[in-house]
């Protein structure tokens, strides 16, 4: 043993990544942003009548509406994609398979989540 | 390394009678998974809406005919119980109601509270 410093010693100094809760914290911050926005969501879509065209045209007419959409969207994107991180970091021992998987499944949030945005605008201004 | 002990082993998942906590816990991760599928079917819905009325009018007899109407119930369902296991594990993130007398009230409160609010929404819907 020719290093008489700790292992503590060592890591002081380097700091740490500084995000060690930040997964966890922000699955609980989307949860808290999702408790409104799927009760709105469920009752905005049940009671779209008949959900014809005009129907869903002037549901989201209301910018209220259309920013509430948006913000499901996002937050259930973000939520979905910490979950499924979760679900592959459990279950796939490959790494190089795991990081990919977590790569695609936030790419793959972040590309349908500015879809359903887009779409979301493009119906409320009439595109 | 080779089992070769006649011993009885501690039981496997596969028969071992799980507690209805961990019976709801699975649900809620499986539940998790599956509403991902339906975030897409929400962004699939908005995009054809996007593209106007012909294409809308198309899938809305797809996704309101009798089969489209089942996988919308289940979506439901399946939506309602993330939501309510979920406000649960936002309380035991709290400390709160971790005692397994709590824990058989909250399974209860929670099973009855999804089936509640997804009776409600199709009632809603379907009047």
């Amino acid at each position: 043993m020719n290093d008489l410093r700790t292992p503590l010693a060592k890591v002081r100094g380097l700091g740490t990544a500084k995000d060690g809760t930040h997964h966890f914290w922000m699955q609980r911050v989307t949860s808290l942003a999702l408790l409104p926005l799927v009760l709105w969501f469920g009752l905005s879509i049940a009671s779209l009548p008949s959900a014809s065209y005009d129907s869903v045209e002037l549901w989201l007419d209301s910018p209220f509406n259309v920013v509430m959409l948006m913000s499901f969207l996002i937050a259930g994107f973000y939520h979905g994609a910490l979950g499924m991180q979760v679900i592959i970091e459990d279950y796939i021992s490959e790494e190089w398979i795991r990081i990919a998987g977590i790569i695609a499944v936030q790419l793959f949030s972040f590309f349908l989540a500015a879809l359903g945005v887009y779409a979301a605008l493009k119906i409320a201004l009439g595109a | 390394m080779a089992w070769n002990d006649k011993r009885p082993m501690s039981p496997h998942l596969q028969i071992y009678d799980l507690p209805m906590t961990a019976r709801l816990s699975i649900l809620h991760r499986i539940t998790g998974a599956i509403l991902m599928g339906g975030l897409v079917l929400v962004v699939v819905s908005l995009a054809v809406a996007a593209g106007g009325e012909t294409s809308w009018d198309s899938y809305r007899g797809l996704l309101f005919g009798w089969f489209g109407k089942l996988v919308l119930f289940g979506f439901t369902f399946v939506l309602f119980y993330h939501f309510c296991t979920g406000i649960r594990h936002l309380w035991w993130d709290l400390g709160r109601g971790l005692e397994l007398s709590d824990n058989a009230t909250s399974t209860k409160l929670v099973l009855g509270a999804s089936v509640t609010l997804t009776v409600v929404t199709w009632l809603i819907a379907l009047a």
